[in-house]
């Protein structure tokens, strides 16, 4: 789903016939009709901490709550309920990374860092050693929070970790993975 | 932000205000003010160029409308909308923001994402990027074939464009196509696995929208037509 495409549907009163969905909601659906049998024993041993972003967009300003509980049972379901820690606030309440309203491409870098620093130091407090963010703005900027303060997390898509531990993630589909993940469970080696 | 005692003379009109509680139900609530600066305690942008969202009200409410014009906090203020979350008063301090951009000559706004929304206006595609739809359609059917190719399980995997009658129409961010095409594949797989009866478009594909940002009306109207 793209909020753009949802506000100015709204915004401008466009005729159409299809929804706007984002694809958590399905994550979700697909996990609970078992059309995607993923579980989290590939961390078992391993026990890699997680925590989650909820992109404004589509958390706080599109489909609230409900939304952002369908990404923790995806994400849960996929790195195990004790891998997953909550930033604090979340959800709805959640701080926005920085990354969005063309603040990337605005040229306000330092702003941009700044603004950002609230974002880092709440991953941070997290221990995590990954940061999901199926948001391509919060995903870029995460993974420059994290270089610029140093707090070496890896930022993920959702995508990622879904075919990871359903053992079908190829060698040249792990761009974001760290190197504790990189060789672990490579389709087709 | 200067550092002398701002004199409040008579009240004045501020455009930005009454724009905005002209268009929004309820006027907006913008003047439903209680000062108790819950937006601005919470707000990541507080404090970037002397600016947070009560002073930028309060602003507004004083009719200072070149002072606003003159600092570039509107492009700092990401419109994530958590002010309003946390208002008691439900304000709408983003669509202000929004309209503060929107008096920026158009040319003086950030190039940045001025270039973006422009490149998006270029073709079909919508893309911030500049892909044309013959770019897009090569790069998902090289990267399918070679998948399809090297991972016999996803043999018969597909990744349609324009596909007539389809259930799910897919936006795709730019960033795959353009510089991590590899990228595009695990949701590819998730969609085969599931059963999902998919489509991307050779029009609107593009899953950004920097006219939004840069709020250009027009252009943001153009680009969500297109992808309807």
């Amino acid at each position: 789903m793209t909020f753009s495409v949802l506000a100015g549907l709204k915004k401008f009163n466009i005729p159409h016939q299809f929804e706007v969905k984002n694809i958590y909601e399905y994550y979700a659906k697909w996990i609970r009709e078992k059309k995607l049998n993923v579980n989290s024993d590939w961390n078992k041993d391993l026990k890699i901490k997680f925590t989650v972003q909820d992109p404004c967009q589509i958390v706080r300003k599109s489909y609230g709550d409900p939304i952002a509980e369908d990404l923790r049972f995806v994400v849960k379901t996929v790195v195990g309920e004790e891998n997953f820690i909550e930033m604090t606030p979340n959800r709805s309440n959640n701080y926005c990374c920085g990354g969005g309203g063309g603040f990337l491409q605005s040229g306000y870098k330092e702003a941009r860092l700044e603004f950002g620093r609230l974002k880092d130091h709440q991953i941070q407090s997290t221990g995590a050693n990954y940061c999901i963010a199926g948001c391509h703005n919060c995903h870029a900027q995460i993974h420059e929070l994290s270089e610029h303060y140093g707090g070496g997390y890896h930022v993920v898509h959702l995508w990622t970790l879904i075919c990871f531990a359903l053992g079908i993630l190829g060698e040249n589909e792990r761009e974001y993975l760290g190197p504790d993940l990189k060789d672990v469970a490579v389709y087709g080696a | 932000m200067t550092e002398e005692v701002i004199r409040l003379g008579p009240k004045k009109k501020s455009k930005f205000l009454d724009q905005v509680m002209a268009i929004l139900p309820e006027g907006g609530n913008l003047n439903l003010c209680l000062t108790c600066g819950a937006c601005s305690s919470g707000c990541p942008a507080t404090g970037l160029d002397g600016l947070d969202p009560r002073k930028f009200l309060r602003m507004a409410a004083l009719g200072m409308d070149d002072e606003i014009l003159k600092s570039d906090w509107v492009w700092m203020c990401t419109m994530c909308q958590r002010c309003i979350y946390v208002c008691p008063m439900k304000i709408d301090i983003p669509q202000l923001v929004y309209n503060a951009r929107g008096s920026w000559p158009r040319e003086a706004r950030p190039k940045g994402i001025l270039g973006s929304c422009d490149m998006a206006l270029k073709d079909e595609s919508c893309s911030a990027m500049g892909a044309s739809p013959e770019d897009f359609q090569f790069v998902v059917e090289d990267v399918l074939e070679e998948y399809r190719e090297t991972q016999p399980e996803f043999g018969d995997m597909q990744a349609p464009i324009d596909k007539e009658g389809a259930e799910f129409f897919l936006n795709q961010n730019s960033r795959e196509p353009v510089t991590e095409p590899d990228e595009m594949v695990p949701l590819w797989k998730i969609l085969h696995i599931v059963g999902a009866d998919w489509t991307y478009g050779s029009k609107g594909w593009g899953g950004e929208n920097y006219c939004m940002f840069l709020a250009d009306n027009e252009a943001w109207e153009h680009i969500t037509r297109t992808a309807a």
